[in-house]
């Protein structure tokens, strides 16, 4: 591929959470790095053949870095590729994609991260980078190679869905991982409680005769990962937290020191258990969605730093698992291609900065997981979203560039949309 | 006598997919036009012609030889072809086979699907793909509307009036559509309702649905003039929600000592098919205070006035 042309974005709001400026100016991209942000570089003289982007009302941010997605690549093309999942990713303003290890055969070997990555490279318009399995096969039972994985590129450990019964087993994963820096990522569910459960417990799935899953289920599985982290000093990180009850023992862990981080998903900060009302099975997500006290504990807890990433945690599924009685259907959202614009509902309702959003969207992640992204630092990777933030429009599932339809937002309105990607300097995307 | 039934009611509805949602004056509506169907049934000459030509299909997805019986009935006697189709429970995708199915019998032109499915809000999936009225015969743990509905009437025809009355519900509260039916009825008409169960068979914050909740027999039935008892299932005898068959009946179980704790004139109900000396002792189920058969018999007469009502909304009614 040709380097791109260098690209001005011209007099655009720049916001960056890396360096907590939010300013107006123009941003030279050159040789796929921020070259250089000034209030005015037009007069200083541009590179030759740079393109000039009008960018007066648009918001320049790093471009989204997403920890959860889940893409059927290798083992179910037929419900997400990594080329589709970038195109997705692409029109979100999504420009690095966390890959999980669910996949057929599972990322639990070496030779399959480096399979991803190649595929990643070749077919993909995003930064894609795999987190490994951190059991084998994710029964929960025996670790995976964690250094060599690690050495292979995955950049984190995870058993995706399933959560890990043991103690013991997470607990010399977390010793082990620790001296190969390895964040595990861990779906904080206890599924002896869980049992059959479909949707959040309470009156709502009482009355919808729907068996419910408590929330003392992630709260007691949360609970004692972050003991086996105070034990083991190693790096933790819950994979999505959905209650009030987890963000007590959180803020605990946060304050004892721990190394102990956590992710929301875009769905339960924006969604609650009322949506499922109908037997809607695109609100059938696990964990599950909460009631709207929740919601707005999560909202708060994102808005204070104590929640440190939102992730889409798009798990594409076609409809031969979704059109069914609602206890029978699959779990699962598609997010990648909505995340920003679901996020920018909480800004535009007060709740949440515009900085905040995009630090726990692209910049916190970046920095858990040591990747050269999110920000828009001198000389980083021309990784960027571009947002007409008062852009008014209505979701219609049809135009979404992913393999499946199961979004939760068909229909939605959002005010704010990503009109431009870029990865490294090169346009990716573009609303037309 | 004869009785004519004069069937002028209507419910401005397609479907009956649950209680929730129907209005007082839609129930007593179903209830008086059960009533008409009540004397119809008891004369030799029971047929009517309101179904003629229609076609009825009962699409069992669990068995039920009482509920699936008592539909066939109804609508045989209002004159439709009814056909039975019993789909096993033994295929893993059960969910694929309700919507293939639904689409097959749909383009047989049905008029009516009665619907019984072990999952919650399959018959609200399965009304959003045919082009028939659909009535949902229990589904999952969510409803039972002609359940419901049947007891209603029992319960009017023997105590003249529903408003007021104390009405307890006992035993698997949890996974039942008939509670749940129940309580969403009894409420629109007027009555207290309680229920009485092992706090592992009480669904969470059931409390809201605004009944008042007991554990204990003894308090429970205090005062109460109806006691409709629930059936037990098997494999929720042994342990996992309650320790075994025996404590069960000892401290839930409707034997004579546990009925004198409600009123001297409270009468027992039993939706069926019963576990007796599990939820229930022979004793009360054939006693003289027991309403069990009269509950069958009003099965027919209130799915007819359903069959009927929603009949009239059908194409070329």
């Amino acid at each position: 591929m040709r380097e791109p042309r260098p690209t001005l974005l011209a007099n655009a709001r720049v916001l960056d959470p890396s360096s907590d400026m939010d300013g107006h100016g123009d941003l030279l991209i050159a040789d796929g790095v921020i070259k250089d942000f000034a209030a005015n570089l037009k007069s200083a003289g541009l590179p030759e053949g740079t393109e000039i982007v009008d960018c007066r009302g648009l918001i320049a941010v790093p471009g989204l870095v997403d920890m959860r997605a889940f893409i059927g690549e290798p083992g179910a093309e037929h419900r997400e590729t990594l080329a589709s999942a970038s195109q997705a990713a692409a029109a979100g303003g999504v420009t690095t994609i966390i890959c999980q290890p669910e996949t057929d055969p599972i990322i639990d070997e070496p030779a399959i991260v480096d399979f991803v990555m190649r595929r990643a490279r070749d077919t993909a318009i995003v930064n894609v980078h795999p987190m490994a399995a951190l059991t084998k096969r994710l029964e929960g039972r025996e670790m995976t190679e964690i250094g060599l994985l690690r050495a292979a590129g995955a950049v984190a450990f995870t058993d995706g869905t399933h959560s890990v019964g043991s103690a013991q087993v997470l607990r010399r994963a977390l010793t082990y991982g620790r001296d190969f820096d390895a964040l595990i990522v861990h779906h904080t569910e206890d599924k002896s409680l869980a049992g059959e459960g479909v949707m959040n417990e309470g009156e709502l799935a009482s009355r919808l005769g729907l068996a419910g899953i408590p929330k003392a289920a992630e709260a007691i599985m949360f609970e004692r990962d972050v003991r086996l982290a105070a034990i083991t000093r190693g790096r933790y990180h819950a994979a999505s937290l959905t209650c009030a009850e987890s963000l007590d023992v959180l803020r605990r862990a946060k304050e004892a020191g721990l190394s102990v981080t956590a992710s929301a998903s875009i769905n339960h900060l924006t969604l609650n258990e009322r949506d499922v009302v109908g037997y809607r099975t695109f609100f059938k997500l696990t964990p599950p969605l909460r009631a709207e006290d929740d919601r707005l504990a999560l909202v708060q807890a994102v808005a204070d730093g104590l929640i440190d990433v939102i992730v889409s945690d798009h798990d594409p599924q076609d409809v031969d698992v979704k059109r069914l009685p609602f206890s029978e259907a699959a779990f699962g959202a598609i997010g990648l291609e909505t995340m920003l614009a679901a996020g920018l509902r909480l800004v535009n309702d007060g709740s949440l900065s515009l900085m905040a959003l995009i630090r726990a969207m692209s910049t916190r992640p970046a920095e858990l997981l040591g990747l050269p992204a999110g920000t828009l630092r001198l000389g980083q990777p021309a990784d960027i979203a571009l947002i007409a933030p008062d852009e008014a429009w209505i979701l219609d599932a049809a135009n979404l560039k992913s393999r499946c339809r199961n979004t939760p937002f068909d229909e939605a309105q959002f005010e704010g949309r990503v009109v431009r990607t870029l990865v490294a300097g090169r346009t990716v995307y573009e609303y037309v | 006598m004869t009785s004519n039934p004069t069937a002028s009611f209507t419910l401005a509805r397609r479907h009956l997919l649950g209680i929730e949602g129907l209005s007082p004056d839609e129930i007593v509506g179903l209830l008086d036009l059960a009533e008409e169907f009540v004397l119809l049934n008891r004369q030799v000459e029971k047929k009517r012609a309101t179904l003629r030509g229609r076609t009825q299909i009962n699409l069992f997805f669990e068995a039920s030889t009482r509920t699936q019986s008592s539909f066939e009935i109804a609508g045989k006697r209002l004159g439709a072809d009814v056909m039975n189709m019993s789909v096993g429970n033994s295929s893993v995708k059960k969910g694929e086979t309700l919507i293939d199915t639904a689409a097959t019998l749909n383009a047989m032109h049905p008029d009516v699907l009665i619907v019984r499915h072990s999952a919650s809000g399959a018959a609200e999936l399965l009304a959003r793909k045919v082009d028939c009225a659909v009535v949902n015969a229990g589904d999952g743990a969510h409803e039972h509307p002609t359940q419901a509905l049947l007891d209603a009437l029992t319960i009017r025809r023997n105590k003249g009036r529903i408003q007021g009355l104390t009405v307890a519900i006992c035993g698997d509260i949890i996974h039942s559509r008939v509670a749940r039916s129940n309580i969403l009825l009894l409420h629109a008409l007027g009555a207290q309702v309680r229920v009485i169960a092992p706090p592992t068979l009480l669904p969470k914050d059931i409390e809201r649905f605004g009944v008042e909740v007991h554990g204990d027999m003894k308090r429970g039935l205090a005062d109460v003039d109806i006691v409709m008892m629930l059936r037990l299932q098997r494999e929720r005898m042994n342990g996992s929600y309650v320790p075994s068959v025996k404590e069960y009946f000892h401290f839930w179980g409707l034997d004579e000592a546990k009925l004198r704790f409600a009123r001297p004139d409270a009468l027992v109900m039993h939706p069926g098919p019963m576990n007796r000396g599990v939820e229930i002792d022979s004793a009360v189920a054939d006693g003289p205070q027991s309403l069990i058969r009269e509950q069958v018999e009003m099965g027919v007469a209130v799915r007819m006035a359903v069959l009927d009502a929603l009949s009239r909304n059908l194409p070329n009614a």
